[in-house]
């Protein structure tokens, strides 16, 4: 039997997160936004969250629905103001949510290092920057580096397309953005996807994710098809 | 050969002054970044008016356009049924996909420009030194909240970093200025400046004029605050 478990309710997938969790939460924008996870864990109830995604929410649903429900004490973020950010920025100017800026490149590597179990690393990206204040440098090869540290999360809620039973993942498009990255860098890996299918029925070449990355795969097209015969219709 | 193509449009043999025409419009400015991007060239274009460069690169020229969200092969914004919400540019905007486009993880689009496999990378900015250094994510005002996404990874990653930007602010002070009094974004790292003025080579050495539009070059040495160079 595999490690794995195969879910078809949202609140089943994201039960156990606690208080004060770090949650990863995938998506560029609305792209790869696992939004009914998101929306689970609203349901779930979890507070003084750690959320570390590359915005800080768009328009009203998704993430910046969690930051309206007043659930996430911070975010870490590389570019949290946009022309829909409005719950965030309310939030923000409020003093109701910390805000860490990080540059989207060393955000990813900071991810990457934690799946990778790096200590830290030596990035250019920021040098001579507010962002670099008080952080150790070093010149290598006669280049300036910054000292960046892992970021780890406790959970990663991610977004891909398909799932086998195992749990290995396939994305689509852009939407792959964080969650390959995401799901290496958390103790619980939780993914909703469009469709799962048998073990076997995805080219092992085409995996991108490999099911050791995966705990809980949230099966979507179960859900639609639970909403479907209580002649509901979905938005 | 794309090095000697490089050479070609980016080395400066004599300062030319265009002193029969107007300044540059947006439309003349992002032509002009396009025609020095060397073919076969793998480039970011910025959000915003960068992102207009697209609109004029020789589609025969095989300039692949990288978006860090984590693509290669971009194509034009979609239209109408193209529309895929999974499918967007860096600015968030629906975009198709060229034969021979490729999708990554964010971790392997930023490596591609830190790495240095970007050749071009098109920037706007607040102010840019004649040294190189690039403000651009951020006014330094005590109420904006800050958001810096892929600027800084850009400004250091690509072999080339061109910025385009209008010369002068709106309360008439040069943007290439002697040293930025904006936040940084990254130390020596813009190579070209494009601005509806004049085009400057920028750098170790200071800023070299590569032509002026509009206005000759004495009356842009009186109206921009840093040491002119000509060739």
């Amino acid at each position: 039997m595999s490690r794995v478990s195969i879910v078809s309710d949202p609140d089943a997938a994201v039960a156990g997160i606690a208080d004060g969790a770090t949650v990863l939460v995938g998506g560029f924008g609305m792209a790869g936004m696992p939004v009914d996870l998101v929306d689970a864990l609203i349901r779930q109830g979890a507070s003084a969250l750690t959320v570390v995604s590359n915005n800080a929410g768009n328009g009203d649903t998704g993430l910046a629905a969690l930051l309206a429900a007043g659930r996430v004490r911070k975010m870490i973020c590389s570019f949290p103001r946009q022309s829909d950010s409005w719950v965030f920025d309310g939030l923000y100017r409020a003093g109701r949510v910390d805000l860490e800026v990080v540059p989207q490149g060393n955000l990813a590597e900071r991810m990457r290092a934690a799946g990778a179990g790096i200590g830290a690393f030596f990035t250019p990206t920021g040098v001579g920057t507010p962002l670099a204040e008080g952080k150790e440098t070093r010149t290598i090869d006669g280049r300036d580096y910054v000292l960046e540290y892992p970021i780890h999360g406790d959970v990663a809620l991610i977004r891909a397309h398909i799932s086998d039973r195992m749990g290995n993942l396939v994305y689509r498009k852009t939407a792959r953005n964080f969650g390959p990255v995401m799901a290496a860098a958390a103790d619980l890996t939780i993914a909703e996807v469009s469709t799962v299918v048998p073990v076997g029925a995805l080219d092992p070449e085409n995996v991108v994710t490999p099911s050791i990355f995966v705990n809980r795969v949230l099966d979507l097209s179960a859900e639609e098809t639970a909403v479907e015969s209580i002649g509901t219709e979905a938005s | 050969m794309t090095d000697t193509a490089a050479e070609t449009h980016t080395g400066i043999s004599a300062t030319v002054e265009h002193t029969e025409r107007g300044l540059l419009d947006r439309n003349e400015l992002a032509a002009l970044v396009a025609r020095d991007i060397p073919t076969g060239s793998y480039v970011n274009l910025g959000i915003g008016q960068p992102t207009t460069v697209a609109d004029y690169l020789d589609p025969v020229a095989g300039i692949v356009l990288h978006t860090e969200n984590g693509m290669l092969g971009m194509g034009p914004a979609a239209i109408g049924d193209e529309i895929d919400t999974d499918l967007t540019n860096a600015g968030k905007i629906p975009v198709t996909e060229l034969p021979g486009s490729s999708y990554f993880h964010h971790a392997d689009s930023f490596a591609m420009m830190r790495g240095g496999h970007l050749d071009v990378c098109v920037l706007g900015a607040f102010q840019v030194s004649h040294h190189g250094d690039l403000a651009n994510w951020h006014t330094g005002a005590a109420d904006a909240i800050p958001a810096v996404g892929g600027a800084m990874d850009l400004a250091i990653g690509a072999k080339q970093v061109f910025v385009m930007m209008t010369l002068f602010a709106k309360d008439g002070s040069s943007k290439l200025v002697t040293e930025c009094t904006y936040p940084l974004t990254g130390l020596h790292c813009v190579s070209r400046v494009y601005t509806d003025y004049a085009v400057f080579q920028v750098g170790p050495d200071g800023a070299l004029v590569a032509e002026t539009y509009g206005i000759s070059l004495a009356e842009l040495a009186s109206r921009v605050d840093v040491p002119l160079m000509t060739a």
